[in-house]
C-alpha cells in the first residue's frame, strides 16, 4: 500500500512539468474559448458579459463563417485524396529499381523540409499574371491571361495545388517503411498463383497499408484545417474570401478586428471539428482496419 | 521502424513483381516526370535567385550569374539576426521538449501509479487540440504575463509535446526490463537508471525525433507572427514576410534570393544528411 502510494508520488512528480505545460497551453486553453464563447468581447468601458447563445447566433448568421467552412471542406477534399493518392503512387515507384532512385526520392521529399512560407513566395510568383511561369507556359498554347489568385474562381484550386506538392512527398515516405515491411515471400506465393501485378497490389499491398493509410489519412484531414502560412503568404484569405480558411478566419478575427469572444466561438467550431475526426478515428475506422 | 526479419537479405532474392523492359522504362520515365515537376518551383527560385533581375523570367543559357541578390537582400533586412533568434528558438524547444518528454514518458512507460492512463489521455488529446488552434487564447495567456514579443513566448506553447512523449514512450516500453531491474539492485536511483540505461537506448529515436522538431519549428510560422513584433524577437520566417511584403516594389530576384536563404540550412542539411531525415521522419511516424 505504502509502496503503491511512493509509485504515485514519483509517477506523478516525473509528470508534472509536461502536465503543467500541457494543462497551461492545451488544456486550459480550450475549456476557456469554451466558457468565452457565451461572453461579449470586452471593451475599453464595458467588461464581458454573459450573453448565452449569441455568440453562436452571429455565427449562424455570418455568411463569411460559412463561406470560411465550405472552403475548408472543398480544400480538405481537393488535398487529402489526391496527396495520398500521389503519395502512393510515388513510394511504389520509388519502391522498384528505377532509373535515379535516390534522386526522385528526394526530390519527392524535399518540399517537406522548405518552410512552407518560404515555398509560398516562390508559388506566389510562379501565378503572378503575365510575368510568372505559369503564365509564360499557357501563354505558349496561346492561352488568355488569367489571374489564378486574383480570381475566385481559380484562387482555391491554386492555392489547394499548392498543399498537395508540400504533403505528397511526406506522405510517401509512410507507405515507403510499409512497403518495404512486407515479407518478400508473399509476392512470390502470389506470383506462384498467378495474380498479375494490379491484383497482387490491389488484393494484398492495398490492404496490407491499410495501417499506413489511416494513420496518413489523419495527419491529412488535420493538416487540411492547420494549413494557413501560404494563405498568409498568398492570397490573405481573397478575393472576396474566396480561400479564407476556418483558422485564417479565426486569425483574422482574433487578430484583425480583435473580437476575442467570436473568433473563441470559432475556436470552438474547429474543435469540434477536429475531436469529431478524432472519434471518427478511433471509434469507427480503427475496427475496420486490417493489422498485421 | 524495426523490419521484420528476412529470411534471406533482400538482394539476393528476387520480386516477381518488380518491373522489367519496357514496364521499367515506362516507370521511370513517369518516376522522373514527376520528380522535375516537384523540383520546377525551387528550379524557378534559385534560377531567378542567380542572375539579374533581367532574366528573372527570360530563361536564356548565357544569362550572367551574380550574387547580387544575396548581397541585396542581406543588407535590406536584418537576416543575421533573424537567423540567431531562429536558431535560439528552435535550440529552446528542442531541449525543452526532451527533458519534459524523457520524464513524462518514463513515468508512463515503467512506473505503475494511481490516474496514469488518465494521464496518457490528457497528454495525447493535444495531437488533437493542436497549438495553433488555440492562438486566442494562448495570446491572451501570454500577454497576461508580459510575455508577448519574446522568444520564450513563441516556444512555450510547444515545450510539452504529446507526439514527443508518444514516441519516447513507446521506445522505452522495448527496453528489456531486466536492464532496468539490474541496475536497481546495483543501487542505482530511478532517475539513474533513466539517464543510464533508458536514454542511451533510445538514443535514434532522439536523433529522429530531433530532425522533425528542428524542421518544424524551423519552418513554424503562423503563431511566432502573432506573438513577435520587433526585430530582437522575429524568427526568419517571419522575417522573410515581412521583408517580402514591404513595399518595396516587387522584386523577384531579391525575393527568392531571400526566400533560398532562410531555407537554406535545412535544405543543406537534407540534401547531405538524406537518408538520415527520411528515415528519422519514418521512424517519428511509424512509431
Amino acid at each position: 500500500m505504502t509502496n503503491r502510494a511512493t509509485a504515485t508520488i514519483h509517477g506523478w512528480l516525473l509528470l508534472l512539468p509536461a502536465m503543467a505545460c500541457l494543462a497551461l497551453f492545451t488544456h486550459w486553453p480550450a475549456v476557456a474559448s469554451f466558457i468565452e464563447s457565451f461572453y461579449s468581447t470586452p471593451k475599453a468601458r464595458r467588461p464581458a458579459r454573459f450573453i448565452g447563445l449569441e455568440n453562436y447566433q452571429q455565427m449562424l448568421a455570418d455568411p463569411i463563417f460559412w463561406k470560411a467552412l465550405s472552403n475548408n471542406l472543398w480544400f480538405a477534399l481537393g488535398t487529402i485524396p489526391t496527396s495520398i493518392a500521389l503519395a502512393l503512387l510515388m513510394a511504389v515507384w520509388v519502391n522498384d529499381r528505377i532509373a535515379g532512385r535516390t534522386l526522385v526520392r528526394m526530390a519527392y521529399f524535399t518540399p517537406t523540409i522548405l518552410p512552407m512560407i518560404a515555398v509560398a513566395n516562390i508559388w506566389l510568383f510562379f501565378y503572378t499574371p503575365q510575368y510568372g511561369l505559369l503564365e509564360q507556359i499557357t501563354g505558349l498554347f496561346g492561352a488568355r491571361s488569367t489571374n489564378w489568385l486574383g480570381s475566385q474562381d481559380t484562387a482555391l484550386y491554386a492555392i489547394t495545388i499548392v498543399a498537395i506538392w508540400k504533403e505528397a512527398g511526406f506522405f510517401m515516405i509512410f507507405y515507403l517503411a510499409a512497403l518495404q515491411a512486407i515479407p518478400p515471400s508473399l509476392g512470390e506465393a502470389a506470383a506462384i498463383e498467378g495474380a498479375s501485378r494490379w491484383t497482387f497490389f490491389r488484393r494484398i499491398q492495398f490492404p496490407l497499408l491499410m495501417p499506413t493509410t489511416l494513420f496518413v489519412l489523419i495527419n491529412a484531414v488535420i493538416n487540411a484545417f492547420r494549413m494557413v502560412d501560404h494563405i498568409v503568404v498568398m492570397t490573405r484569405g481573397g478575393p472576396d474570401n474566396a480561400t479564407t480558411l476556418l483558422l485564417y478566419y479565426i486569425y483574422q478575427v482574433g487578430f484583425g478586428f480583435w473580437d476575442t469572444a467570436y473568433a473563441a466561438t470559432l475556436t470552438c467550431v474547429l474543435l469540434a471539428l477536429l475531436a469529431l475526426v478524432a472519434f471518427v478515428q478511433y471509434g469507427w475506422l480503427e475496427r475496420r482496419t486490417h493489422y498485421q | 521502424m524495426s523490419a521484420a526479419p528476412h529470411p534471406a537479405p533482400a538482394a539476393t532474392r528476387t520480386d516477381p513483381y518488380a518491373p522489367k523492359g519496357l514496364a521499367l522504362t515506362l516507370e521511370s520515365t513517369g518516376a522522373i516526370l514527376l520528380a522535375l515537376l516537384w523540383v520546377l518551383p525551387l528550379a524557378y527560385a534559385v534560377w531567378a535567385a542567380f542572375h539579374p533581375a533581367e532574366y528573372t523570367t527570360r530563361f536564356v543559357l548565357t544569362a550572367p550569374l551574380t550574387l547580387d541578390n544575396f548581397t541585396r537582400a542581406w543588407a535590406a533586412a536584418p537576416f543575421a539576426r533573424y537567423f540567431l533568434n531562429t536558431f535560439i528558438l528552435v535550440t529552446l524547444i528542442l531541449v525543452f521538449q526532451i527533458v519534459l518528454g524523457t520524464l513524462a514518458a518514463y513515468a508512463l512507460a515503467r512506473q505503475d501509479f494511481w490516474g496514469r492512463d488518465v494521464a496518457f489521455v490528457l497528454i495525447l488529446a493535444q495531437l488533437m487540440i493542436m497549438p495553433d488552434a488555440l492562438i486566442v487564447e494562448n495570446y491572451r495567456t501570454l500577454a497576461k504575463v508580459n510575455l508577448i514579443d519574446t522568444i520564450p513566448a513563441i516556444a512555450l506553447p510547444y515545450i510539452a509535446s504529446a507526439f514527443g512523449i508518444f514516441l519516447l514512450r513507446q521506445t522505452f516500453k522495448t527496453v528489456p526490463k531486466e536492464l532496468d531491474d539490474a541496475a536497481r539492485v546495483e543501487g542505482a536511483s530511478p532517475l539513474q537508471v533513466l539517464i543510464r540505461v533508458y536514454v542511451p537506448l533510445a538514443k535514434p529515436t532522439y536523433v529522429a525525433y530531433g530532425l522533425v522538431s528542428v524542421s518544424y519549428h524551423w519552418n513554424n510560422f503562423l503563431w511566432p507572427l502573432l506573438v513577435t513584433n520587433s526585430v530582437e524577437s522575429r524568427p526568419l520566417t517571419v522575417g522573410l514576410q515581412v521583408f517580402s511584403s514591404a513595399d518595396q516594389g516587387i522584386d523577384w530576384a531579391v525575393i527568392c534570393a531571400a526566400t533560398l536563404m532562410t531555407s537554406a540550412p535545412l535544405l543543406v542539411g537534407f540534401l547531405l544528411f538524406q537518408r538520415q531525415f527520411v528515415q528519422s521522419f519514418m521512424r517519428a511516424g511509424i512509431k
